[in-house]
């Protein structure tokens, strides 16, 4: 397992509310992006990795990697589904890294995709509990913003953490999407304004959500080899790791910190001799406000418990100590649930290219990317390193 | 999508009367019941258990924006019990003002209805908390 993989090239769709797109669409339409971004032909791509969560259920469609494949114009390639809730786009990328890693092929498609708006809400609440445990939370009417309520009032009372701390999260990520092109939400919006919008799971509220949102996004992964003939500016995947908890959060040996994050982040350190203080910015899974603080604390960029604190101190920002979610995260830029592990790759890498635009972080070279299943129960990190 | 009666039935000693499992080699008790102890796994020795029903608030919530068929009963209170037997459960919180609710606070086990298939489909049943004290 010595052979290094870049990304050679990204793809992605506008987020949003996007009703005259099908699934099949807006994957094909990412792919083109990715492929043409990394100057490659149809015929180079040996595989393919698509991460979707629930076309089932949103879309009524299954048996994914072929109808990607067909309507990419390449069937004949193997083409994997990967699922693992709102990680699957993170999985599907680990997938592809290490088929080329371990030297199966040299040059694969990670792709990642959801089409959500085409079933009422309600509807799509439903699908995404699909994530939880369905005998033991969803029967008693649990929602996955209500699991983060019940992770947000414990980290509250163990640790002090402020409802405005943990909105601050939501204005940050909207102060970033108001500064991408592709987000779902490019504007920003007050602490105040959070902190009035419509009760959803008490202590969360609509602003501390992220959206239900179309979308996708790809990447192209090369080997070494491929990569340094193909491209300039390949990003090399340093590293990747993965870990899992127990479906249910109420299993859980902890609901003030995620462990699944802590395991793979310590994984994913080790692995590339990178400690949390070289990191320079990262893309982390903001599914609801208290995730990002959940997440940081677990990525070690802070102690437990001091996730709001820093959040509050302008740590976080865009020119903070360790700038959080520049691309607006999942609750600015929108959260295609299956697409969102993919978007993250694409965010990291345009920044390390020094191509991200108005919200540019400034001589970045070491990223890390991390993705969240469910409440917790996987937890996918990617460490994306500049040339 | 509509589904068979059997996924309901062979649930019934765990919703209605908390039935759970214990692993009679570490002592560790589940709820719901598992087939593998998780720290002993195939050395383990699974046995089922009754729980009393009674803990304390581990965490809760209001929910106010419910999933289909639960609508005609929000706003409602859900909570994370922690039984006094050690396992954690997910439960609604009933008979109660959201602003009676507070971590720690004593709860017992109630049996009640959960939701109906629709007017003319299965009523489920299970348990519920509400405040002991």
């Amino acid at each position: 397992m010595s052979r290094k993989v870049a990304i050679i090239g990204i793809g992605m769709t506008k987020f949003g509310e996007l009703w005259n797109k099908r699934y099949r669409d807006l994957i094909t339409e990412a792919g083109a992006d990715a492929i043409k971004d990394a100057g490659i032909e149809g015929e180079d791509i040996q595989g393919l990795y698509i991460g979707s969560m629930s076309p089932g259920l949103f879309a009524g469609q299954e048996h994914i990697g072929a109808l990607v494949a067909d309507y990419s114009g390449l069937s004949g390639i193997p083409a994997t589904r990967i699922e693992a809730a709102c990680a699957s786009g993170g999985l599907a990328l680990r997938e592809a890294y290490l088929t080329i890693k371990s030297g199966a092929m040299d040059i694969v498609v990670a792709g990642g995709v959801e089409k959500m708006t085409d079933v009422t809400t309600s509807s799509a609440t439903i699908a995404l509990m699909g994530a939880g445990d369905q005998e033991w939370e969803a029967f008693k009417g649990v929602t996955f913003p209500s699991l983060y309520a019940l992770m947000a009032r414990r980290h509250m009372a163990e640790y002090g953490t402020t409802i405005e701390q943990i909105s601050q999260v939501a204005v940050k990520s909207h102060h970033n999407a108001s500064l991408n092109p592709h987000a779902q939400f490019p504007f920003k919006v007050t602490s105040e304004q959070v902190m009035n919008s419509a009760i959803i799971a008490d202590p969360l509220r609509l602003l501390h959500c992220s959206p239900i949102t179309d979308g996708a996004a790809a990447v192209v992964l090369a080997s070494e080899e491929k990569a340094k003939r193909l491209v300039d500016d390949p990003i090399w995947i340093i590293g990747s790791s993965s870990a899992t908890d127990t479906i249910a959060l109420h299993d859980r040996k902890s609901l003030s910190r995620m462990d699944s994050t802590i395991i793979a982040s310590k994984k994913a350190y080790k692995e590339t001799k990178i400690k949390p203080e070289d990191i320079d910015f990262a893309e982390v899974h903001d599914c609801f406000s208290i995730a990002e603080i959940l997440a940081i604390e677990g990525l070690s960029f802070c102690k437990l418990g001091d996730g709001g604190k820093i959040t509050e101190n302008g740590e976080t920002e865009i020119d903070g100590r360790i700038p959080i979610n520049p691309s607006g995260g999942l609750k600015g830029k929108g959260h295609p649930v299956g697409a969102t592990g993919i978007a993250q790759a694409v965010e990291a890498t345009l920044q390390l290219r020094g191509k991200a635009g108005k919200r540019q972080i400034k001589d970045s070279e070491n990223a890390l990317i991390h993705n969240v299943g469910g409440s917790g129960a996987t937890t996918v990190i990617h460490i994306l390193k500049r040339g | 999508m509509s589904k068979g009666l059997a996924l309901h039935w062979r649930l019934i000693p765990q919703r209605y009367n908390l039935v759970g499992t214990e692993c009679l080699k570490c002592g560790r008790k589940f709820f719901p019941t598992r087939q593998l102890c998780p720290e002993c796994r195939r050395a383990g020795d699974i046995k089922e258990v009754k729980f009393s029903g009674e803990g304390e608030i581990y965490s809760y919530t209001i929910i106010h924006t419910p999933p289909e068929g639960f609508d005609f009963m929000k706003p409602y209170a859900l909570g994370i019990i922690k039984l006094v037997e050690g396992p954690l459960v997910t439960a609604q919180l009933v008979d109660c003002k959201p602003e009676d609710l507070e971590i720690g606070k004593r709860v017992e086990l109630v049996f009640r209805k959960i939701i109906a298939d629709g007017s003319s489909g299965i009523i489920r049943y299970g348990y519920k908390f509400k405040l002991k004290d």
